[in-house]
């Protein structure tokens, strides 16, 4: 369970991560300039298990996987959003960033909210006001590329068949 | 039903006679692209996948476009991964700095990109190799390097957006104004997750170069791809760029069915396009440069692959013409490959944009992506050839950039105001060398 995190519409890969820092590749490095440019206290705030809550085209712009690794670096459990743009969508699930879309959930939790979420079952459960959403479901294909932990084991797996 | 260009290839790709838009299928990939900031992750990533050998070193290009020339140690390790990766499995496509450019540019001048293709590319303007009448799309590190291993992707059939242009095109427009007035009517994910077919007549008006801007914006509107039925400008352009490169593999022509589903179709009529102009900080807040309201400038920037073509530096120095850069104004022009700030020179256009007092750098990404030559500083007014406006994009988050084609920006750089071509010369009858040059 964590604090929910509320952002709007439209949070592009700018924002989560600017370009100043893809000079690295290291994980916590990136975390500690985590959605920078969009609330520059996040990082300060965020607790493991905390939750990111925001609205349609999560992610949009560039393909640098730096974001979806940027939000996990800071132990965020995971990312609820009404849509995602795809290659953000694609970049979650190959780095292991949990990630629900759900508008119904979205329009139903509020900044600070206590909120759970199990990805695997696309279940976002408000534990503030005692709601519970059920997300849009993955692709079975999708889910072997979860299940196996990412894309790179799933690459291992397929070559050891 | 009939299929559409997209599926239509997709399906070649999976080995299948037809695919509906929806579903999941397995494609053989023709071409695997990365850059400097894009390939370490992915060289890494690789490795860790444990097999012995990239699938096949012919169909892999790397790139050196973001931070290079080297602006930092930190750049410069980033590039040397890259290298160490290229001569490690002996890449044939390395493109070290000074001898590629921007790869979306770059890498059609190669004739590495054809149609027909499936071409994947670890950034997200990849969606621009579509004008040549390709499939091509933008993913990230890890997908990128699962195409290494194996050669293949999977991939969710789109459903296609038609974009079905008539008329002809008016004084000053050009392929960024035909995008950005589609993102400013569906919006900045307008097309999510669709491939954005632009057909009809009035394409043909259209330059290679023109088509090249119209696809590379796709990503702009969420899509997925960006794609230009082969045409005989299509065509010429291919068969040039092979024989010169002495690349002459073979190609596809294919081209949507009359009977082919489309989610949703958009009509444009370009008689009724204007020179238009995005405000900040979203490409859809893109409204006509006669309707904008008229702002002093501190930076304009012509560069990225969007626009730095010779036919955008072309009309940039037919705008410039024996003026000199305004007062209080930077302007920074990068061409953006090498071939093109050669034939830039040959023409006397770098010369030009030099005498006026613009700063004429060496091709880079660079201020696009708010990286090096040229970041804005806190509440600076910016307008860009690029194709992003994002908070933060070019540098400081309280800078304020404005997205617009060569001539909107080169006005703006000869006034020191956004202000509309008209203001400062009559527009270009061809954007032939004799007649700019
Ligand atoms: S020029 Fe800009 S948009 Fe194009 S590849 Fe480079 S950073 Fe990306």
């Amino acid at each position: 369970m964590g604090r929910a995190f509320r952002y709007g519409d439209n949070v592009d890969t700018d924002v989560v991560i600017p370009a100043r820092y893809l000079t690295t590749t290291d994980e916590k490095e990136l975390a500690a300039h985590a959605l920078e440019d969009l609330d520059a206290t996040f990082v300060e705030r965020v607790s493991v298990g905390d939750i990111v809550v925001a609205g349609k085209n999560f992610g949009c712009g560039s393909s640098r996987e730096h974001a979806p690794i940027a939000i996990r670096g800071t132990g965020v459990a995971g990312v609820v959003a009404s849509s995602f743009a795809r290659i953000f969508f694609r970049n979650a699930i190959n780095t292991g960033l949990p990630i629900i879309e759900c508008p119904e959930a979205v329009a139903g939790i509020s900044e600070g909210d206590e909120v759970t979420i199990d990805a695997e079952a696309g279940i976002v459960r408000n534990e503030t006001t005692g709601e519970e959403f059920k997300g849009e479901h993955l692709p079975e294909f999708v889910m072997d590329i979860v299940r196996a932990g990412g894309l790179v084991e799933w690459v291992k797996s397929k070559g050891a068949s | 039903m009939g299929s559409t260009i997209t599926q239509k290839i997709l399906a070649r790709a999976a080995g299948r006679d037809e695919v509906g838009a929806g579903e999941i299928v397995t494609c053989k990939v023709d071409l695997a692209m990365a850059n400097d900031v894009t390939a370490p992750s992915a060289a890494d990533a690789f490795r860790r996948m444990g097999v012995p050998d990239v699938w096949d070193r012919s169909k892999i290009a790397l790139v050196a476009s973001h931070f290079v020339p080297a602006k930092d140690i930190a750049t410069a390790k980033l590039m040397t991964r890259m290298r160490q990766f290229a001569m490690e499995y002996d890449i044939e496509h390395f493109f070290e700095v000074g001898r590629g450019g921007i790869e979306h540019i770059l890498l059609p001048e190669e004739a590495l990109t054809l149609p027909g293709q499936v071409v994947i590319g670890a950034d997200s303007h990849s969606c621009t190799y579509g004008a040549l009448g390709c499939f091509s799309t933008g993913v990230g590190s890890t997908d990128l390097a699962a195409v290494w291993a194996t050669g293949e992707i999977w991939l969710k059939v789109p459903e296609t957006m038609k974009i079905v242009y008539t008329g002809v095109p008016g004084d000053w427009v050009m392929g960024k104004d035909l995008i950005l007035s589609v993102i400013g009517r569906i919006g900045d994910d307008g097309a999510s997750y669709m491939a954005m077919e632009h057909t009809g007549e009035g394409i043909r008006h259209l330059s290679m170069d023109s088509r090249l801007t119209l696809t590379n914006m796709a990503i702009e509107a969420g899509a997925k791809s960006g794609i230009v039925p082969p045409d005989e400008t299509t065509l010429d352009y291919v068969r040039t760029r092979q024989e010169i490169m002495g690349r002459p593999n073979d190609f596809e022509v294919l081209a949507s069915d009359d009977d082919a589903h489309f989610a949703r179709v958009i009509e444009v009529d370009l008689n009724d396009v204007e020179p238009m102009i995005a405000q900040p900080s979203l490409p859809s807040l893109s409204i006509p440069v006669s309707t904008v309201e008229r702002r002093k400038v501190d930076q304009v920037f012509i560069g990225s692959c969007t626009n730095a073509r010779i036919e955008d530096l072309r009309m940039a120095a037919h705008v410039l013409g024996d003026d000199r850069i305004a007062p209080g104004v930077r302007l920074m022009v990068i061409p953006a490959t090498q071939r093109v700030w050669k034939q830039a020179n040959d023409e006397g256009l770098l010369q030009r944009f030099a005498d006026a007092g613009a700063s004429v750098s060496t091709p880079t990404c660079g201020a696009c992506l708010g990286a090096h030559m040229g970041v804005v500083g806190p509440g600076e007014v910016c307008v860009s050839t690029s194709n992003r406006n994002y908070v933060g994009r070019m540098g400081d988050p309280t800078a304020q950039v404005y997205l617009a084609n060569p001539a909107v920006a080169m006005a703006a750089a000869v006034v020191g105001e956004i202000v509309h071509p008209d203001e400062v010369r009559n527009a270009p009858t061809s954007l032939d060398p004799a007649v700019t040059a």
